[in-house]
């Protein structure tokens, strides 16, 4: 990379960016916030068959204590109002994975109760679809979501009150 | 003179052991409880508003969401009740493996309470080791039906399709290690003297308040009413099977955690007994009126491509008048009681969840108890907030 390495392997040298951004992706700490179906099939994935842990995601059941939300199953408009204050609790940097039909779309559920989709009230970064998703396909969905937080620029600058956090869009 | 208050605490509906989104409002006199009130409707969908406007088929789908945890028991239950409406003789292999998947299914959904469970009160591994179990019965499901937990499988008059070649061999692996898995939680659980502390002498309802309130399945049997639809009620040929009820002494949450345990083994003897019932032959009724056709015959021939649109898209008219069918599901009696006024859909469709029946029973078992004894409560009355908001 152009750098001298005199030191040999005991030093690595990178950018901030890029050593801020692996140990956030390599740590994600989701909410334990199961509302319908999905909720199982994120505990399934969390379990032993599947399990989470090895890629550093451990579930939490405080919101101050987690950087991810996931939205799994239906939103119903009674809930929305508890979910966004859950959100409004959790500190930045914070991700949002919209899980199965219902959270991404209102699913089957095109009724009077029914909230169409959570992104009408959240950022969401990942859509999974699925009715509920596999456990495969919400894993996918969070490496996919470990690929977007490793194209993020300055976000630790930016919590330090230097500039502002960047990130590009979606190709 | 010094005076007391009670204090007003809110639990859930974002809350680890509230099992979804459960919401009660404690009344609290320092940790110990004085009031209970549960509010519901945090995952009210509309399922029952939904099902006016579909038809009898298309509501199946619906019904596999009402009680995640044990689909299959619900779309048995609801393609019963249409059954007998349309009075359709389904054929006897259908029958036979309705009751083993609907067993199967009985066993998924006391996995996952026993995994919750002992999660709530503390014990971690029974949860891994509960998942695991269940991930071989969701390998079934997706077998047989290509889903993992909304399976719509059945169908008014039969099954949607026969079951692969390895189904029997898959299903009879899995009943030959179930019991042995079950020692390994009784293992940990049974005599683990922080379980004991934690669920003999909790939850207590009696008999007669158990009946006043209307419990039905384990939480009525651990206290020790001896009664179980597919005994008491037979349907789809439950009658033909043999199998014990367990019934508990001490109506506490140890003895309801003994009652499902040994329901777990009795689940593996019916679904044995199934598998040794099961004879080659026609899975779907032939009453072409109501049933969809063989799938061969919509491929090949026009009139089978007719018969399967106009079936799919119009549905089938059904006769004026009501009909209630009652099922033994995992968590008690879940009943479904339609009204027809002789159109393709209902006029009115009335699902009777057992966990919204069994939720009112949370204020008697745990008034009087500290906060920590609830989640137990909780844990043992074994909700399921999709079947009690629908």
């Amino acid at each position: 990379m152009g750098v001298d390495n005199p030191l040999g392997d005991n030093v690595i040298t990178t950018s901030l960016d890029l050593l801020v951004n692996w140990s956030r992706k390599s740590s994600i700490w989701p909410m334990t916030f199961g509302l319908a179906c999905c909720a199982i099939e994120m505990m399934a994935t969390g379990a032993s068959h599947n399990d989470l842990d090895r890629f550093g995601i451990i579930f939490r059941a405080s919101p101050r204590q987690s950087d991810c939300i996931i939205i799994a199953g239906t939103v119903t408009k009674k809930m929305l109002p508890v979910i966004k204050t859950v959100y409004e609790q959790m500190p930045e940097p914070k991700w949002v994975i919209a899980m199965g039909a219902c959270a991404c779309s209102g699913g089957v559920f095109d009724t009077y109760s029914v909230v169409q989709g959570i992104d009408e009230a959240l950022p969401v970064d990942v859509y999974i679809p699925g009715c509920p998703p596999r456990p495969e396909a919400l894993l996918f969905g969070l490496m996919k979501l470990q690929d977007k937080i490793m194209t993020e620029r300055n976000s630790f600058g930016s919590t330090i009150g230097l500039g502002e956090r960047y990130i590009p869009e979606a190709a | 003179m010094a005076t007391t208050e009670t204090m007003t605490l809110n639990m859930g509906p974002q809350h680890p052991s509230t099992h979804g989104v459960l919401r009660l409002v404690l009344e609290l006199d320092g940790e110990v409880i004085v009031k209970v009130t549960p509010h519901i409707g945090y995952l009210h969908r509309g399922v029952e508003k939904l099902s006016e406007h579909r038809t009898y088929h298309q509501i199946l789908p619906l019904t596999d969401r009402l009680d995640y945890l044990a689909p299959m028991s619900n779309n048995l239950g609801y393609i019963l009740a249409v059954e007998k409406l349309m009075g359709v003789e389904v054929p006897e292999r259908a029958e036979t493996i309705r009751i083993i998947m609907a067993e199967l299914t009985r066993l998924e959904s006391h996995l996952v309470w026993i995994a919750c469970h002992a999660l709530d009160i503390g014990a971690m591994t029974v949860f891994i080791y509960a998942f695991r179990e269940r991930e071989t019965v969701m390998e079934i499901y997706e077998l047989i039906s290509g889903a993992r937990m909304t399976s719509n499988f059945f169908r008014v008059g039969g099954l949607s399709q026969d079951v692969p070649d390895e189904f029997v061999k898959k299903v009879s692996d899995f009943i030959d290690v179930m019991p042995g898995y079950l020692d390994q939680y009784e293992g940990l659980l049974t005599t683990n003297p922080i379980w004991l502390k934690r669920t003999i002498g909790n939850g207590i309802i009696s008999a007669e308040d158990a009946i006043d309130i209307g419990l039905t399945g384990p939480a009525l049997r651990g206290s020790g009413v001896d009664w179980d639809l597919r005994r008491d009620n037979p349907y789809s040929g439950y009658e033909k099977y043999q199998f014990k009820v367990p019934t508990g002494e001490n109506c506490d949450t140890f003895d309801r955690y003994k009652v499902r345990l040994v329901e777990m083994r009795e689940a593996c003897k019916i679904v044995r007994q199934g598998l040794d019932k099961l004879k080659p032959g026609p899975v779907l009724a032939d009453s072409p009126q109501v049933c969809y056709p063989p799938k061969e015959s919509v491929y090949n021939s026009i009139e089978g491509l007719i018969h399967h649109f106009k079936i799919a898209s119009e549905g089938f008219p059904a006769p004026e008048g009501e009909v209630y069918q009652g099922v033994e599901a995992p968590k008690g009696e879940l009943g479904f009681y339609i009204v027809s006024d002789g159109g393709n859909k209902p006029e009115r469709m009335r699902i009777r969840p057992p966990s919204f029946v069994n939720l009112q029973a949370i204020e008697q078992m745990s008034v009087g108890t500290m906060i920590a004894d609830l989640v137990a409560v909780i844990g043992t009355l074994d909700i399921v907030l999709g079947e009690i908001d629908r």
